[in-house]
């Protein structure tokens, strides 16, 4: 596989073909797009979309936190799952974690008594809530065999609502500068590429990577080949709402408030970054990589429409179809190659 | 096939009415195998034609092709007569070909009325389902049959022999001149079996042909008026019932020679390595009980359905049993879960290669090592170029034709994909191999190598178990032979015991 040296160098298998790897076309698709935008920002604004650190900046920013999400769904959907309740999950942790992040002496907090904790608090606390969502939704997933589908719509619904009854609706804000550090700048950025890269790696080179896509691929072969395919499922789904609730600690940081309105929609992004990426929604087929790449579209969609001025409404329409485009292309693709 | 055979197939034309559906020459071939060979076929108005064969001789893909579900490549169909071609299922039916399926593919959650009648629903004047008129038709149809079933229950409701008696129901409400019945006794109750058979008896008499498809001799002999043989995609002969008696079908249902040559040695026979007593699951297989020795083929025969699979799932911990016990090295197990079987150095290359065994979207090298992965990781990180090496020496080892180990294995022959499982569990260094149907759907050239590996591991000292249809395989390769029938032991035969007819009879209960 990724020995390419070892697959060449032995003399009992044909010499390997080079092959683009997978997410070539996608990239391209990405390159193309953002092109055609610099095309129409000098047409129409005599401006480079491209050389705009400002702009770029802000687009990659919102990537991040839809990309942190992503990670997660991304090996729920390999592993031959789903999850629907991710964007309420980020709503939820940053609500818990903002609750847990405010300064001293601020006499209309969540918890007055509980001002100035140090920072790991709030952020331990936003990844708790994202890991027990997450472990409910992958326990009654396993142990009573409800399609993930509606174990993950009930959560979407429960959390968010969790999140409203948190404050009564209202939202907090004044948090300790530590807590704020975490949102300023790139760290987003930071953060979001270190978590891919990592999750990249784990998928790839683990034990646990490749059990997941075994039981995506064909659970029943996955269960004949000593794979404990419950335990497993169970921590994919825990991961993906960590990884929630670390997105949920980074909005509320960046966004210097928590609100339990925010991540609304998240998680349909970030299953079409997923999808646009190349993961397939049978199961068994994917890469954190392609989902990057499938974010980063996304993002430069939205922001290249704004960049040009054009309508929001229109924007939703086009990332509609993109999402649809892409996959149509991936099948084309695939009966080209076999 | 003899020369006057073929003159006789030949002269077959549209004049030929006093048969009802004439098959001339038919061919079918999948992936690998050729399920059917230039077949010819005659089936008589008012008579039951029944069809007899070994597992695989290709009595199903015949039917399935009268039935229009699979279209043949080559030959030429007759109906009453006139030359036809059927595209689809629903082509048959429209021309009066019904086909009770041996599976059953009726709609759990609807009633039996809406199952028998689904797209053919009656109407009123608004063009929606006139539901009065669906209850009276279905309650004539059911009791013009003398089934007691109400037609407004839900089909799920019902028992196995009751959704069988359906599914009889829904293939004559199509009013079809020939009926196809694959196995319909293999889930019914000897009373049920009765009724069916006056049912037969009113279809006959209204002039219908019917095909029948059973490994039951004695039914065979009860209900038959013409009988055709099948053997390995081939028609081997056609007469009236009465000129065959037990022995002669037999003869002929097994007729061959042991042509293919098996590299079967003899190896010492070492000690117990896997000793079973009295295993059983309620309603699928009871007191089950067998040895393996190390170095041992044991061969497992029995006709389809009759729990050879299961208990071997069973065993490795699929779907545990309920009752007896597993020794292993004369210790008892317990096995709950194939992880289990596993780790007390078991494998199992399992029957349906598609369904249990191959992770499609993934590599040849990924499908390989996804069982060992256990045994190549240091802390959860899988030692990569370490397995790989073991992959490509399996693959030199068992000639897999493969680009290289990054292959998609759907990519790959069924022989290949066959090789690479096995390939899987010998990563393992099994103790006992159970072997599910090692060759089937498997190229001639590839089952001789299968052949010869499973010998080598005998040789190794590896207890293998071999579940498989095919009787010269059996015969060929086993040491012992234990015979299944009907989810019991029905014998076990030594290699100097075993031949054909012996297995043959014990499969059916004779």
């Amino acid at each position: 596989m990724n020995q390419t040296t070892t697959v060449a160098s032995l003399p009992a298998t044909k010499k390997r073909k080079f092959k683009l790897p997978q997410e070539f076309s996608i990239l391209l698709v990405l390159i193309g797009i953002a092109l055609i935008f610099e095309v129409l920002g000098w047409v129409k604004r005599d401006q480079s979309f491209l050389y705009n650190p400002q702009g770029l900046l802000i687009m990659i920013l919102q990537v991040s936190e839809i990309g942190l999400i992503a990670v997660g769904v991304t090996m729920i959907i390999i592993a031959g799952g789903i999850d629907l309740a991710s964007g309420s999950v980020v709503a939820l942790s940053a609500m818990v974690a903002s609750s847990f992040a405010q300064v001293v002496g601020y006499d209309r907090a969540i918890f007055p008594s509980l001002g100035g904790l140090p920072v790991i608090i709030p952020v331990l606390m936003g990844l708790l809530i994202g890991a027990i969502t997450g472990f409910i939704n992958g326990a009654v997933i396993v142990k009573m065999r409800v399609p993930a589908f509606i174990v993950t719509l009930g959560m979407m619904v429960s959390a968010r609502g969790l999140a409203r009854y948190y404050t009564g609706g209202q939202p907090v804000s004044m948090f300790t500068d530590d807590y704020l550090w975490i949102g300023s700048g790139s760290n987003p950025v930071i953060i979001f590429l270190a978590v891919a890269l990592f999750f990249h790696i784990v998928l790839r080179y683990t034990r646990f990577g490749k059990s997941i896509y075994a039981i995506g691929g064909n659970v029943q072969a996955a269960r004949v080949s000593g794979i404990n395919v419950g335990k497993n499922l169970i921590a994919v789904y825990t991961i993906a709402g960590v990884l929630s609730g670390l997105a949920g600690v980074v909005v509320s940081a960046r966004a210097q408030t928590g609100q339990s309105g925010m991540g609304m929609g998240y998680e349909l992004d970030a299953i079409a970054a997923a999808v646009i990426g190349g993961t397939s929604l049978a199961g068994g087929v994917g890469r954190i990589t392609g989902t990057v790449i499938g974010a980063l579209i996304l993002g430069v969609i939205s922001s290249g429409f704004t960049f040009l001025g054009i309508d929001s409404y229109l924007q939703e329409i086009v990332k509609g179809l993109i999402i649809v485009i892409a996959v149509v292309a991936d099948q084309f693709r695939k009966k080209r190659a076999s | 096939m003899s020369k006057v055979q073929q003159q006789e197939n030949s002269s077959v034309s549209q004049q030929d009415a006093e048969y009802m559906f004439v098959a001339e020459r038919v061919s079918k071939s999948f992936p690998g195998v050729q399920a059917l060979n230039k077949v010819s076929l005659k089936i008589r108005p008012g008579m039951v034609h029944a069809l007899m064969g070994e597992n695989g001789a290709g009595k199903s893909t015949m039917m399935k092709i009268v039935a229009g579900i699979y279209i043949p490549n080559e030959g030429q169909l007759y109906f009453k007569g006139q030359p036809i071609v059927l595209k689809s299922p629903r082509d048959a039916l429209g021309k009066g070909i019904a086909m009770i399926h041996q599976e059953l593919n009726l709609l759990a959650y609807m009633t039996v009325a809406e199952n028998i009648w689904i797209g053919r629903e009656p109407r009123n004047m608004l063009g929606l389902i006139d539901h009065g008129q669906l209850f009276a038709q279905t309650h004539a149809l059911l009791s013009k049959l003398g089934i007691d079933i109400d037609p407004e229950v839900e089909l799920g409701s019902l028992s196995i022999a009751n959704r069988q008696m359906v599914e009889i129901a829904k293939a004559v409400s199509f009013n079809s001149d020939l009926l196809i019945m694959d196995e319909p006794t293999s889930a019914i109750t000897e009373k049920e079996v009765e009724h069916l058979f006056r049912i037969i008896a009113q279809l006959k008499a209204e002039g219908k042909a019917i095909i029948y498809i059973t490994h039951k001799m004695d039914e065979v002999f009860q209900i038959a008026d013409d009988i055709s043989i099948f053997r390995d995609g081939h028609h081997i002969v056609t007469k009236t019932a009465s000129e065959f008696d037990h022995n002669s079908l037999i003869t002929a249902m097994v007729g061959r020679e042991l042509s293919q040559v098996f590299p079967k040695e003899d190896v010492p026979i070492g000690d117990i390595a896997l000793s079973v007593k009295n295993l059983g699951l309620k309603g699928v297989f009871n007191d089950v009980s067998f040895d393996v020795h190390y170095g041992e083929i044991l061969g497992v025969a029995g006709l389809m359905g009759s729990g050879r699979t299961e208990v071997m799932e069973s065993l490795f911990g699929i779907n545990p049993a309920k009752e007896g016990e597993i020794r292993f090295d004369g210790r008892q197990l317990k096995i709950k879960s194939p992880a289990d079987a596993i780790r007390s150095g078991m494998a199992l290359l399992t029957e349906d290669r598609k369904k249990t065994g191959l992770f499609l979207s993934l590599s040849v090298g990924e499908n390989m090592q996804i069982a060992s992965l256990p045994d190549h990781c240091n802390m959860g990180f899988v030692k990569q170029s370490e397995v790989d090496e073991l992959c490509h020496q399996m693959v030199g080892k068992l000639k897999v034709k493969t680009p290289g180990l990054d292959e998609i294995i759907e990519n790959l022959s069924g022989g290949n994909q066959q090789k690479v499982l096995i390939a899987r569990w010998l990563l393992n260094h099994p103790k006992v191999l159970i072997l599910d149907e090692p060759t089937r759907g498997v190229d001639v050239g590839a089952k001789a190598e299968i052949h010869k590996l499973i010998t080598q591991l005998a040789k190794q000292g590896v207890a293998i178990i071999m579940i498989s249809s095919e009787l010269p395989e059996v015969l060929g390769m086993s040491d012992r032979v234990m015979v299944m029938h009907e989810g019991k032991v029905g014998g076990i035969l030594s290699r100097a015991e075993a031949t054909q007819e012996r297995i043959l009879a014990l499969a059916s209960g004779m």
